[in-house]
């Protein structure tokens, strides 16, 4: 239990665990689609995006929210009303169960699994449950067949993924998401341990795996075959209006943030700066101010993580139905199993 | 209670205040928007035209070989996941076991590879 909240009761500690969960699933989400959504995406066409509503548009989102809640929300007459109306919930469920597990400093964290990283990706999984119901509920065809390409396109990426968080586990020696930040950074490379030991050096392949697999997880362009606007009119999405829709696009900006600070846990770090810095030996021994520093410097490295992947989105054109299936179980996962294998003799032998 | 099962008891208070922040937004919206619904409105959104059929249509379920090397590649993953954990303790012992059972599973690949199931047809 962590030293600052032994003093305050039980039910104090699971308020405060849920407002820091709120809060680290929609501040990440706001940030990511105002500064990547409206002004990278933006400037990448050569345009100023929005510019109205506060100082360079910083206002939008509120605006957006605004407008969004005074939108009429449409049931489609013979659509299955009740999971219809369930359906973007769950995919918001998965987003915050998702975060639950994620540690944002040595004290700062709420929930400490042995088994962390497995539970990140048993849950990540729900919210494929949400985008079937959806598509299926609507009772429409383009919005099936989105729906239908999303569980195929999921579950085919969801294999290069584990299989690249195998790699850190072997290295790490443990699925604890806290312990493989310490094992980072309180690690050497060849003796050398001022820079820690993140992981994105040592499995570099696992790291381009993993992005890539979060890439199609998320949905984002090149993996962007569900929601394909020109052919499916946004797939599983296309009959929802109003708020309901709102719920699906932060849950889908949110779990990009999460899916980032997983990826900067098991790969860059996390929360952590190189032990040998200050002096630190274990994690007891950390100072008390990492607490608010660490949360700063993981929100960094996900910012950084989720420009790449925003990058990559508005960069390159959709892949079609079989590509996209062909490059998951032809070219990443014997990859991501190649991985494990060289991660493991290595680890063995030396 | 044990620090584990709190654990978990954190999980379900998060996933209550995922449903309670869509709850409650969704009831605000409730009392912002308007509701006038009509026929047309109604209707399934299929590009302007009248929907024809019924929207369950059958389609044909391409992936049904995905699913089933997805549920044994995903198993072979819970067994790997605590192999991964105790490596340096197994040493050579353990490499040579997981080699073997990843290679059988390799093989299975190869052979629906071979098959021609992997294109999506």
């Amino acid at each position: 239990m962590s030293a600052l909240l032994a003093e305050v009761p039980y039910w104090g500690q699971s308020l405060l665990r849920v407002l820091g969960g709120i809060v680290a699933v929609l501040l990440p989400a706001g940030t990511i689609v105002y500064i990547f959504l409206f002004k990278m995406m933006s400037f990448m066409q050569s345009r100023l995006g929005p510019m109205e509503a506060g100082p360079y548009g910083s206002m939008q989102l509120f605006a957006e929210v605004g407008k969004w809640l005074q939108k009429e929300d449409i049931v489609p007459e013979r659509a299955d009303a009740r999971i219809f109306k369930m359906a973007p919930v769950i995919v918001l469920l998965s987003t915050f169960l998702l975060v639950a597990v994620v540690p944002f400093g040595p004290d700062a964290w709420f929930t400490d699994f042995e088994t962390g990283i497995f539970y990140a990706l048993a849950v990540s999984s729900i919210s494929v449950l949400g985008i079937l119901i959806a598509g299926w509920s609507s009772a429409n065809k383009y919005s099936l067949l989105g729906g239908l390409r999303a569980a195929g396109q999921l579950i085919a990426y969801e294999l290069p993924m584990v299989l690249a968080v195998v790699g850190v586990v072997i290295q790490a020696e443990t699925m604890n998401l806290q312990k493989i930040v310490v094992a980072q950074n309180s690690g050497s490379m060849f003796g050398i341990d001022t820079f820690g030991h993140p992981y994105v050096i040592s499995q570099f392949i696992g790291f381009v795996i993993f992005m890539i697999a979060i890439q199609a997880e998320l949905t984002q362009a090149p993996f962007d075959m569900p929601i394909a606007e020109s052919e499916l009119v946004s797939g599983y999405m296309t009959e929802y209006s109003g708020f309901r829709f709102l719920i699906f696009f932060i849950g889908e900006f949110a779990t990009a943030g999460v899916f980032a600070m997983i990826a900067s846990v098991l790969f860059l770090g996390g929360w952590g700066v190189p032990f040998s810095w200050f002096g630190w030996t274990s994690i007891d021994s950390i100072d008390n101010w990492m607490n608010v520093v660490g949360p700063l410097i993981m929100f960094t490295k996900m910012m950084l993580l989720v420009f790449i992947i925003m990058w990559i989105r508005f960069s390159y054109p959709r892949l079609r139905e079989d590509q996209l299936q062909r490059f998951a179980w032809k070219g990443l996962i014997p990859v991501a199993l190649l991985n494990i294998a060289v991660t493991s003799i290595l680890k063995v032998v030396f | 209670m044990s620090s584990f099962l709190r654990s978990y008891l954190t999980v379900v208070w998060f996933g209550l205040a995922a449903v309670a922040i869509a709850g409650l937004l969704l009831w605000v919206a409730s009392i912002v928007r308007p509701n006038r619904p009509n026929r047309e409105k109604m209707l399934t959104y299929e590009s302007g035209v009248d929907p024809v059929g019924h929207g369950w249509s059958q389609s044909q379920v391409r992936y049904y070989i995905f699913a089933l090397l997805f549920v044994v590649f995903d198993v072979e993953a819970v067994f790997i996941f605590p192999w991964a954990t105790q490596l340096e303790r197994y040493g050579m012992f353990g490499l040579v076991e997981m080699g073997v059972f990843v290679f059988i599973l390799l093989l299975g690949l190869i052979y629906a590879w071979r098959k021609g199931v992997l294109r999506w047809v």
